[in-house]
């Protein structure tokens, strides 16, 4: 049993940080701001919740993991909630996507 | 900010959260990390949330200036309340220890009400301040 909770937990921290690593390189190799955005976002949700997932597995059935559930239930409500509102600052501010209708970008 | 409908729904969800952890963050800090400084700026961060997302006007509603500037100065009047109490027991200014049955009991006592104190001044001092700089130009 604790060799099954053992593997269980680290691949799902081995899968998180996959999703972390995936994360930082599309951060970098993305063309411009709403497509980085995506990649960024998946840090938080996939990358962070794996790991957190991952963690609640090694702690078993305690108040720890019930603490880290609730990290988790937050980092998915927020996270995504401030990805949405940076490209909503980011259109209202003028800025258009790379790929949009070249009649619809801004000079810039 | 009307429109923003995911940012409203968001904060509904979370205000409730960041207060309830403020008031843990109050209340646990003799036994764990925390304390009234850092809960009175957490408790304020809900009340700032509050007013960035639906507006000052309806902030001032919820956290009515009058009674704002009323709580700075109860905070105080507690923190300094309880340090006066030990005075009349016996005992030195701010010295807890006659406000319980043994030593240890009254220190826990009189740190928990001083920091509550000190919670209620910095939540109320914090949303005055961000009152005051939001207003600017606004009203007067």
């Amino acid at each position: 049993m604790e060799l099954v909770a053992d593997i269980v937990s680290w691949a799902l921290l081995g899968a998180g940080s996959v999703f972390i690593v995936i994360g930082g390189i599309g951060l970098l190799r993305m063309p411009d701001f709403f497509t980085r955005l995506h990649p960024a976002g998946i840090t938080d949700t996939m990358g962070a919740g794996l790991i957190l997932l991952g963690l609640i597995v090694q702690a078993g059935f305690s108040l720890v993991s019930l603490k880290l559930l609730l990290i988790m239930a937050f980092l998915f409500i927020t996270s995504p909630t401030t990805t949405h509102t940076t490209a909503r600052a980011a259109l209202a501010a003028g800025l258009k996507p790379l790929l949009a209708p070249e009649a619809d970008r801004k000079d810039g | 900010m009307k429109h923003h409908r995911v940012l409203r729904i968001a904060a509904k969800l979370l205000i409730p959260f960041i207060m309830l952890f403020g008031l843990y963050v109050q209340f646990h800090g003799d036994f764990g990390p925390g304390g009234g400084f850092q809960a009175g700026v957490i408790f304020a961060a809900a009340i700032i949330l509050y007013a960035l997302i639906f507006g000052l006007e309806n902030a001032r509603k919820v956290a009515p200036t009058r009674i704002v500037t009323m709580l700075i100065s109860a905070g105080v009047l507690l923190f300094a309340g309880v340090g006066v109490v030990p005075m009349f027991l016996g005992a030195n200014y701010l010295d807890y220890s006659p406000l319980g049955a043994t030593q240890q009991s009254g220190q826990h006592i009189g740190i928990l009400l001083v920091e509550f104190g000190v919670g209620i001044t910095v939540a109320a001092t914090m949303i005055a301040i961000f009152f005051q700089f939001a207003g600017r130009g606004r009203d007067e």
